[in-house]
């Protein structure tokens, strides 16, 4: 784990934050038991509660560019380890969007990037189509020998279907990419 | 207590429409028994998935609206897979309470948002179920089928949303009702990991086998989920050595209820199920 040195600070970083997400994170008296309990932490450069502390710190920069906000996955455990009902996974979400705007380096491109083949395929067909999501991420990661054996037994099982399941109406969903525009 | 949910509408999502179609087909089958009638919504769309809540909260408010929109309000809207039932409700839950996003929907759609409109959780509709007595003499019953029930997530929310009824214990509840019997163990709310299955497969697949692990552990002979994307991760980024099956909770229901495995959903698991359930039952 890195220590954190108050170096640059961001002052309405916090307040950004909070008003994004609608989480108040002066709620969190750092009991640890949202990063006790994520499955994700031990993978983590910062623990969830840390990265609430380095919000506040206003450590914007570090924070934009940790591992930790994109092995989130939003399973909402640590909400329910909360004892204060701080929405850490809208936290999570807000830290996202904002390294993505603020073009910060992302620290796992490699989930991002599969965020947004399965947010291409959704323009596409309406819904996800996992075949073509996974052959076009593998393709984008230049990775294309790891799980082969995997794809091959579920393609067996007919559990990944060649052809994608689709919305009839395209300019409905054409439109709702231009409402959620509007929406952020 | 009498049943209201006899008819209803229903979204399967893309899961239970592609990679989990024998959960769909083991859910409507089940229900078909009891003369629950799914009138599926028409040209439903994907509820936003966790990708779009990730990156792109309009998208994913955006997204879910349409099917919030398309549902007719005169029945419930019965949503069998855990993500997109928390996805639609999330966005049933910020039209109610954020009237300039609702005002900017409403244009969109050029009418009024159902904000009375019944979104209907399986574990819902299955809690009525049993409570209305109809699990009561199943021909099928389970003969003492040791069970891991694994819920992963899905019973976890956002603090805005936890006041909205809860039911934890239901899988194992209804088991037992069914003659199986459940084991305890510690694993059964344990994220399976999601969506890093594919981006980073190492901490997908540890927490996979610590899950499989535990459930071999506690002397379970299968573990049941209510998930189509935990049944998914469990089944593809488990190791050899730590295989069990993994039954969707509607297979193990329609088992309990007719006592016929269908072959066509079992060849779907890429973990056979077969020789679990050949110590019991004719497959």
């Amino acid at each position: 784990m890195d220590t954190i040195t108050l170096t640059s600070v961001s002052d309405n970083f916090v307040q950004a934050v909070q008003e994004k997400s609608r989480s108040d994170l002066s709620r969190c008296w750092h009991c640890l038991c949202c990063s006790g309990g994520c499955p994700f932490a031990k993978d983590m450069d910062f623990f969830p509660n840390v990265i609430i502390r380095m919000v506040q710190m206003g450590l914007k920069e570090k924070v934009l560019t940790s591992s930790a906000i994109w092995l989130c996955v939003g399973c909402n455990t640590c909400s329910m380890e909360c004892p204060n009902a701080v929405d850490m996974a809208a936290m999570m979400d807000t830290l996202r969007r904002m390294a993505i705007e603020e073009k910060v380096t992302i620290a796992e491109p490699a989930v991002l990037s599969f965020h947004q083949k399965v947010i291409d395929s959704i323009s596409r067909y309406g819904r996800t189509h996992k075949l073509e999501i996974m052959m076009r991420y593998k393709l984008s990661e230049k990775d294309f020998f790891s799980d082969m054996d995997l794809g091959l037994r579920m393609l067996s099982r007919r559990k990944l279907d060649l052809m994608p399941s689709k919305v009839k109406n395209k300019q409905q969903i054409q439109a709702l990419f231009k409402l959620a525009e509007d929406l952020s | 207590m009498t049943f209201s949910h006899k008819e209803l509408n229903y979204f399967p999502g893309c899961s239970l429409a592609t990679t989990a179609k024998e959960n769909n087909a083991s859910l409507k089958h089940f229900l078909e028994q009891f003369d629950i009638r799914l009138t599926e919504i028409p040209d439903w769309n994907c509820c936003g998935s966790s990708s779009t809540h990730s990156i792109d909260s309009g998208l994913a408010l955006a997204l879910a609206s349409r099917n919030l929109f398309l549902a007719p309000a005169d029945k419930p809207l019965l949503i069998a897979c855990p993500g997109c039932y928390l996805r639609l409700g999330d966005a049933k839950w910020t039209l109610n309470m954020n009237q300039a996003k609702r005002n900017k929907v409403e244009k969109h759609f050029g009418q009024p948002f159902q904000s009375d409109l019944q979104l209907l959780h399986f574990f819902e509709l299955l809690a009525d179920m049993s409570h209305s007595g109809l699990f009561k003499d199943l021909p099928g019953r389970l003969k003492g089928l040791k069970i891991a029930s694994y819920y992963g997530c899905m019973l976890a929310r956002p603090p805005r949303l936890n006041k909205m009824p809860n039911h934890y214990g239901l899988i194992e509840k209804t088991m037992t009702a069914l003659g199986g019997d459940p084991v305890q163990w510690g694993f059964s709310n344990t994220c399976c990991g999601t969506f890093l299955s594919v981006s980073r497969p190492l901490i997908a697949s540890n927490l996979v086998n610590r899950i499989m692990k535990a459930a071999i552990r506690s002397g379970a002979e299968c573990i049941v989920t209510a998930c189509a994307m935990c049944h998914l991760n469990l089944e593809i980024r488990c190791a050899p050595e730590n295989r069990i099956p993994v039954f969707h909770f509607s297979e193990i229901l329609s088992l309990a209820r007719d006592g016929k495995p269908s072959r066509e959903w079992l060849n779907r698991h890429l973990i056979d199920p077969a020789p679990v359930l050949k110590t019991r039952w004719q497959v």
